[in-house]
Parts: structure tokens; sequence; C-alpha cells
């Protein structure tokens, strides 16, 4: 096996008595697209805020890119190179889908503590914020305050950000989610454009968004791995029909 | 933006030859303006543009005032007038922010107002630092051999320290690092996802806005030649949360016309009536409901309407 850009092994999350992640083992080739799904309350969601230090994890490993990043706080895993977006939208509402962009992409930057610039003659991040607006497709927007955007451009943003960041491994929770299946298809066709240097691991209750993006697929219930495979093998596995629909 | 900087350039030259124009009470009355002014404006930067709402900015007020009055006396220069108050206030900046900003909201209020009352309470009873008294008849500072004992000479001298302090504030606000501020202020959470260690930057934030403030203080104590453990009291953080409110929260300037506000109101009506407490906070009141944007919000408001 191949030295994986992200690999987890026995990770565990608890909340009281209730075991949101019991054991969950996976790796990630670079450059490989992985989807993960599971029906509500299978462990999704608590395995990215585990990943990305918002929730610290009560057991196992978490390797990325030779480095432990288990339990570090969220700007670390950050500077290393891993970036999400969020299920339900968190930018900066009074800035600027141009200053929402340029906030994200000095992060990485370096420069941030630069007291007597001006933000507009720094021009890297500024570079990259622009580059990235078009990728998300809001290069007309770049003016507007996240106020002013229709929900499905708040969401287009909101992986903006993530991805102004320059991450190596990008983690998309619900990109798609409360969108019209218009706006659904735009962001389909923009996360396939995304470059393949980026990793992606992306959670999505869009099967149709999972087959045409995916490379692998990860099925979660109750907090475990229930299966791994391409979309193809995991769609013909009975047991994932069971979790979804029940068993009579 | 042409208009602007004439605008600016009018109102500093119009201050600047104000002594030569007018008596000494007016005169006075603009120094207390400006000394307020640029000590409300220090705090702006926290609440306005970081999100920070600091009820003890008058520790670092009071740190400056009292180590100007303390070393002024024995050296009347700008060392002990300007830059050794202002790291004092910056270290103690430094320690306060440190513990303070581990916590946010209503828990970071309570802690910065602790810490200054800590402060109000150890001078008050320090016999070394004048106790409830203070420290009295402090000089004022000798400049290229120049004492600026006159009107006109501390009033050149306040107008450069205030407008280099605002200038330095004002370059923050549209750093890079402002930018950050404003981040944190939107939403923290984010920032840190995306890889803001943002309690440095708060921290950093906190020392920028304290040192400031203490030379505010250092400049009362020169203008009123003598200073009080009150300085530290939360009164002094309390008007300073008021002339920034008044005169508009993160916009920096709304600073001066807040604390012109504050401080003429106080003497225009405390010469009529000794109830100007009451009439301030009825102003406060209004202002809070009816033009929350302070009167630099209602201006732009009206600018908006115009234009």
């Amino acid at each position: 096996m191949t030295s994986a850009l992200l690999s987890i092994e026995a990770l565990t999350r608890n909340f009281g008595a209730l075991s949101a992640l019991a054991g969950v083992s996976l790796a990630l080739e670079a450059r490989e697209r992985r989807a993960v799904i599971g029906p509500n309350g299978a462990g999704k969601t608590t395995l990215f805020n585990v990943i990305t230090g918002q929730l610290p994890p009560s057991g196992g490993r978490i390797v990325f890119d030779g480095h432990p990043i288990a339990g570090l706080p969220p700007h670390a895993v950050a500077q290393r190179g891993v970036s999400r977006s969020f299920q339900r939208t968190n930018l900066f509402p009074r800035l600027t889908v141009l200053e929402n962009l340029r906030l994200a992409a000095a992060a990485g930057e370096g420069g941030s503590y630069d007291l007597l610039g001006r933000v507009e003659r720094v021009t890297a991040p500024l570079a990259v914020a622009r580059e990235t607006a078009s990728a998300v497709g809001l290069a007309d927007r770049i003016g507007e305050t996240v106020g002013r955007l229709s929900y499905g451009e708040q969401r287009q943003l909101e992986v903006g950000v993530a991805l102004a960041t320059r991450p190596k491994l990008l983690l998309l929770d619900e990109p798609t989610a409360g969108m019209s299946p218009e706006e659904t298809q735009r962001m389909t066709r923009m996360l396939e454009g995304l470059p393949r240097e980026v990793t992606l691991l992306i959670i999505e209750h869009d099967m149709d968004v999972v087959g045409s993006l995916a490379d692998r697929v990860t099925v979660l219930h109750y907090g475990q791995v229930l299966t791994e495979g391409t979309f193809d093998e995991v769609k013909q596995d009975p047991r994932v029909y069971e979790v979804y629909l029940g068993t009579e | 933006m042409m208009a602007r900087g004439l605008g600016i350039a009018v109102v500093v030259a119009a201050v600047a030859v104000l002594p030569l124009a007018a008596g000494p009470y007016p005169v006075k009355l603009v120094q207390e303006i400006l000394i307020w002014g640029i000590f409300a404006m220090s705090l702006d930067l926290l609440m306005g543009y970081a999100g920070m709402v600091s009820f003890g900015h008058s520790a670092f007020f009071g740190i400056g005032a009292y180590t100007a009055a303390l070393l002024l006396s024995k050296w009347p220069g700008l060392l002990a007038a300007l830059a050794a108050p202002a790291l004092a206030a910056a270290v103690g900046a430094l320690a306060i922010g440190f513990l303070s900003t581990r916590v946010g909201g209503v828990y970071f209020i309570m802690l910065t107002l602790a810490f200054s009352q800590m402060f109000f309470a150890l001078t008050f009873q320090n016999a070394f630092l004048g106790a409830e008294d203070g420290i009295t008849s402090v000089p004022r500072p000798t400049l290229f051999g120049l004492p600026l004992t006159s009107l006109g000479a501390f009033h050149v001298y306040l107008i450069v320290i205030v407008g280099a302090a605002a200038f330095l504030l004002h370059r923050v606000v549209r750093s890079p690092f402002g930018h950050v501020l404003r981040g944190i202020h939107d939403n923290e959470e984010r920032m840190q996802a995306v890889g803001y260690a943002i309690r440095r930057y708060k921290l950093l934030a906190f020392v920028i806005a304290g040192t400031v403030a203490g030379v505010a203080g250092s400049l009362y104590t020169q203008f009123v030649g003598s200073i009080s453990p009150d300085a530290f009291l939360w009164t002094t953080s309390g008007e300073a949360l008021l002339m920034v409110i008044i005169g508009g929260t993160g916009t920096l300037n709304g600073a001066w016309l807040g604390a012109a506000a504050f401080i003429l109101l106080q003497s225009l009506v405390s010469s009529y009536t000794e109830r100007w407490m009451l009439i301030l906070g009825f102003t406060f009141v209004l202002f809070v409901l009816f033009a929350p944007g302070g009167i630099v919000g209602a201006l732009r408001g009206r600018v908006g309407v115009h234009s």
C-alpha cells in the first residue's frame, strides 16, 4: 500500500454515553476524491469536526501528510493544509465576497501581522482570492457583501473560502445542502472542475453528486465504517440499502 | 477622497491655530477633547474592529498617567512623557490581555473590569503613589530647551502626539492585520478554520489599544498637572465607552465627535445644573435607540440620502 495523504486509525469520539465515532479507520490517497455517505446520525460531521480540530477525539490516530494531527487546534490543522466547508453556511457576513476570500487566502500566506501596510497593496492573497472567485463562479459578484448573495451563491462562497486557503486536503460538508436541482448541478460541475492536486473528502446525500464526483465511497453507520468501495460496488451492497431504508 | 483629505486638513488647521484666536478656556476644552478622543479611539480599535468590548480600558490610561507622573518630576523629557508611559501600558496590556483574551463576551468584559479595579485599589492604598490624593504638581516636559508650560506650546505638542497616534490607528485598521480583526469580529470559528491563531491577533490588538491609551493617560497627567486613583476607576472606562458609542462604533474618527459631545455637554450643562449625568444618560439612551450608528452613522445616513 502506498503512503496515504490522510490516514485515520480507530478514531473514537464519545458524547457522554453516546459513541458518535466508534472506531473509524480510513485511508485517503493523494489526489483521491472520496465521498462519505450514511444515514443521519452516522457520525459524518463529527468525523469532519474531529479531523479539523473543532472537536478533540476520544481516542485513535489521525496522520496527515506524515504528521499526527489528532487533537491539534483548528488553526494548526488548517495551516498544515487541511481546509473545510461547513454544512451550515459559515461566512463573514459583513464582508464582501472578495474580502471573505482574501482573508482565507492570506491565512496561509503569512504577513497578516502586517500592521502598517495597506490591504489592497498586498497583492498575493488578492490574486488568489480573485482566482478562487472565478473557480467558484462568483467572479462578477466580488464586491457584494455576503448578505446580498442568494443562498446558492452563499454555498458557492462557502466552498470558495475553504478552497482559497489552497489546501492539500479539502473537506466539504454537504456542499449542495438545501440547493435547488439547478444549483446542485452547477455546484457539481464546479467541484468536478477543481484541480486534481486537491484531495477531496466530501459528505453528500445526493447520490447523483456522489456518483459523478467520487472515486471511492465510504459508508458510515452508527459511527463505524459499514463498507467501502467504488460507487457501483457500494450501490450493489444490500447492507447499504438496509441502513438507508431499514430492514423488514 | 480629495474632499475628505481637504476636510481633514481644514479641521486640523483650525484646531492647530485655535490658541491664536481664542482664549484659554475654549483652548483647554479642545485639548481635553483631543486627549479623551484618542483614548476613546484606542478603545474603538478593540470594540469596533476586533469586536472586543473591554470595560477595563482605564487600566492602561491609569498606568500611562501614573508612569508619567512619577518620572516627569525627575526627567522632564520625552522619555518620561511619552516612551516610558507607552511602554508601561504596553507591558500591562500584554499581561492583562494574555489572561483576558482566553475568554470571550461577558467574561472578557468582567475580567478586564476586574483588572482595572485592582489597579484602582492598589493605587488608592499605596503611599508611594500618593494613595487617595494621587500625585500632584507634576511638571510639564521640556522639549528642545523649551518648557511646555505655555498654552500654545503645549497645544502644538498635543496635536503632534495625538495626531501621530490617530494616524497609527488609522493605518492599523486598514492593514492586513486590521482586516484579520474584522474577520474575527465577524466569525471567530471560520477564522480559526481557515488557519488564524485568533488569540494572538486579539492580544496584539489589545496591546496596541492599551499602548495608545497609556499615551492618552500620560497626556492627561501633563494637561492637568496631577493624577489621582480615579483615573483607574471603571467610570473612566465607561466614559470612553460612551464616547465611542455616541461618536459611532467602528469609525475611529467618531471618537473625536463622541469625546467632543461628552465634554461640551459636561461643561455646558454642569454650569447650569449639578445633574449633568442625568442629561448625559438621557442623551445616551436617545442615541442608542434612534442613532445606533452614533454621530458618524447619522451623518453618513444623511449623506446617503443626498447622493
